[in-house]
């Protein structure tokens, strides 16, 4: 096949495609010069590509496949192939994976871990039902309500857990798209600590009484709710859960702690307490009525707002989780 | 034969410019997982850092090898030339944000993992800003695009603005806790390197403008700042 013939099909092509000889990028279409610059046709390719990943696979003798982050965008994840055509020239494709990625881990899971969390209350209830049908256990008042007690309990479980599934969803499909609404994060602060019953220390360490910063109110409420919630459930009840609200003008940042001195978290849990249904102490939060999606909410959330958040524990001493939001300047 | 010699000169300083880019990939990635390998405690992660700064001072070494013949052998002029001299700052400097990332990763071991130290937030919102830039401004060179070298730039007060907060922040929590008095300072180092990182990112930006334009940019942001 002629250079000339490759470059007319490559410019066909939708996804970011690039010819390379002799090291040098000899064509690259629209998609690709859309995606890494105009200025990459003519030039050396690690100008273009310059992914440790990226190069390995251009200089593979036989081409393939590798996923590689961060092409033009910190974050994205690409699947790049590298085909060794005649004369040496390589056709290089790159296909995005940021969204597919999500969407089909988000399925895997989903199917895994929901359907087996909805079965173990279900099963319950069912059981429980069958029970009280039998009139020996059904007739007695006493048996009776204390089964009632534990079907309403189950159900609201489940209940709980359909909501916060369909809440990720909902977060999961607008995750790329930041909000454009300016909330004042101070005032959300002072509403979701003033919402729960437990005693709640509040400190605002900020230089104004509003602190401004672009996000979703609704969902900037929940994680703070979800926080909150978090420290009075696994906090020790008798102390108080401390919240501080931190504005820096300067960094451009503002966060938000959330501290208890409950039991915390051994240190293996902390960096898999955001995936979905993950759970330290299963026996313990079930009991309490956690579905163990909380957090991965909170993670779903605050990536969307372009912000960070961490959890930070010892064993014995107390929990902190904390969030990072850009704030909005002037 | 005037001709030849042209095409020479630039296919030279083609390679040389990849050379600088490939050298960058391989920094910025070494910025990035040195911040997981702390955040996650990955000690083999932190190890795998280290021990690829190596392949970062073999291209340094290529670089110079390579600025030398373009030098010698092809005399070359204007444009050409400083192509040249920008190529080998920045190939230091890029050597250079190598090490801080490694110096990140060294320090890994010493960190309790995920002590109760409140400013550990603040790291990767400071590291993400220094990636940035340095990501940035290796765009800005393979580009030659002089207005994203400037906006690089403007960035780096922001950096600075987190080292201090960083700072009062762990010498608060240091007198409050003297039993994490190791891990704080650890800590502070990390914060410190981000913070050079910041700087050097900001040298490679003045060199990119200088290669772009053939003017310096330091006293021209500097009259700005003073006026
Ligand atoms: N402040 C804390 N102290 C101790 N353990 C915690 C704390 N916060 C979270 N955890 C642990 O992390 C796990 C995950 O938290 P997450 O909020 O995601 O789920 P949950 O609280 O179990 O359920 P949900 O919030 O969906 O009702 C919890 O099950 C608990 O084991
Ligand atoms: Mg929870």
């Amino acid at each position: 096949m002629t250079t000339i013939e490759e470059t007319a099909l490559v410019a066909l092509l939708d996804m970011p495609s690039l010819l390379i000889e002799a090291d040098k990028v000899v064509f690259a279409n629209r998609a690709a010069t859309a995606l890494l610059g105009a200025h990459i046709v003519g030039q050396d390719v690690r100008l273009a590509l310059r992914q440790p990943d990226a190069m390995a696979l251009i200089n593979a003798r036989d081409g393939g496949h590798a996923k590689v982050k961060g092409i033009s965008v910190s974050g994205s994840l690409w699947d790049m192939a590298c085909h060794v055509l005649s004369g040496g020239r390589r056709l290089v494709l790159l296909q995005d994976l940021s969204i597919q990625a999500s969407v089909a881990r988000a399925h895997a899971d989903f199917v895994a871990n929901a359907s087996h969390e909805l079965r173990t209350p279900l099963a319950a209830i069912l059981g429980y039902v069958e029970t009280l049908e039998d009139a020996k256990a059904g007739d007695d008042p006493a048996t009776r309500a204390r089964f009632l007690g534990i079907i309403r309990r189950e159900a609201q479980r489940m209940q709980s857990l359909v909501e916060d599934l369909m809440s990720l969803s909902r977060i999961e499909a607008v995750k790329h798209d930041r909000p454009e609404t300016v909330i004042d994060l101070a005032a959300l602060v002072r509403e979701a600590a003033g919402e729960t019953q437990a005693s709640i220390t509040l400190e605002m360490k900020t230089a104004a009484p509003n602190v401004a910063v672009q996000g979703d109110r609704g969902q900037i409420a929940q994680v703070l709710r979800n926080l909150i919630d978090n420290a009075v459930k696994y906090g020790d009840p008798t102390k108080p859960v401390s919240v501080i609200l931190e504005a820096t003008p300067d960094t451009g940042w503002a966060s938000v702690s959330v501290h208890d001195e409950g039991e915390g978290i051994a240190p293996e849990h902390l960096p898999r307490l955001t995936e979905r249904f993950y759970r330290a102490d299963a026996s313990r939060s079930r009991a309490v009525g956690g579905t163990g999606l909380g957090l991965s909410i909170v993670k779903h959330i605050i990536e969307r707002h372009r912000g960070f958040f961490d959890i930070s524990s010892r064993v014995g001493e107390g929990t902190t989780a904390s969030i990072m939001l850009p704030t909005v300047q002037g | 034969m005037a001709n030849h010699t042209v095409t020479a000169v630039d296919s030279d300083i083609g390679r040389l410019r990849g050379l600088i880019s490939e050298m960058g990939g391989l920094a910025e990635d070494a910025i990035q997982k040195s911040i997981a390998s702390l955040m996650q405690h990955d000690l083999d992660l932190a190890r795998a850092v280290v021990a690829g700064d190596a392949r970062i001072d073999a291209l340094e070494a290529d670089v110079d090898r390579l600025a030398v013949r373009i030098i010698a052998l092809r005399a070359p002029m204007a444009d050409d030339l400083r192509d040249v001299i920008a190529a080998l700052k920045i190939a230091g400097v890029i050597e250079r944000i190598g090490d801080y990332a490694k110096n990140i990763a060294r320090r890994v071991d010493g960190m309790e993992f995920r002590g109760k130290i409140e400013p550990l937030i603040l790291v990767p919102a400071m590291a993400d800003i220094a990636r940035s830039m340095v990501h940035d401004v290796l765009d800005a060179y393979a580009a030659r695009d002089k207005e994203l070298a400037i906006e690089v730039i403007r960035r780096d007060d922001q950096v600075d603005n987190f080292y201090d907060s960083i700072f009062r922040n762990l010498v608060a929590h240091m007198m409050e806790n003297p039993a994490t008095i190791s891990s704080a300072a650890n800590l502070l180092f990390v914060a410190r390197n981000l913070e050079r990182i910041g700087d050097h990112a900001t040298n490679v930006a003045e060199m990119v403008h200088y290669a772009a334009t053939g003017d310096y940019l330091q006293d021209r942001l500097a009259g700005q700042k003073s006026a």
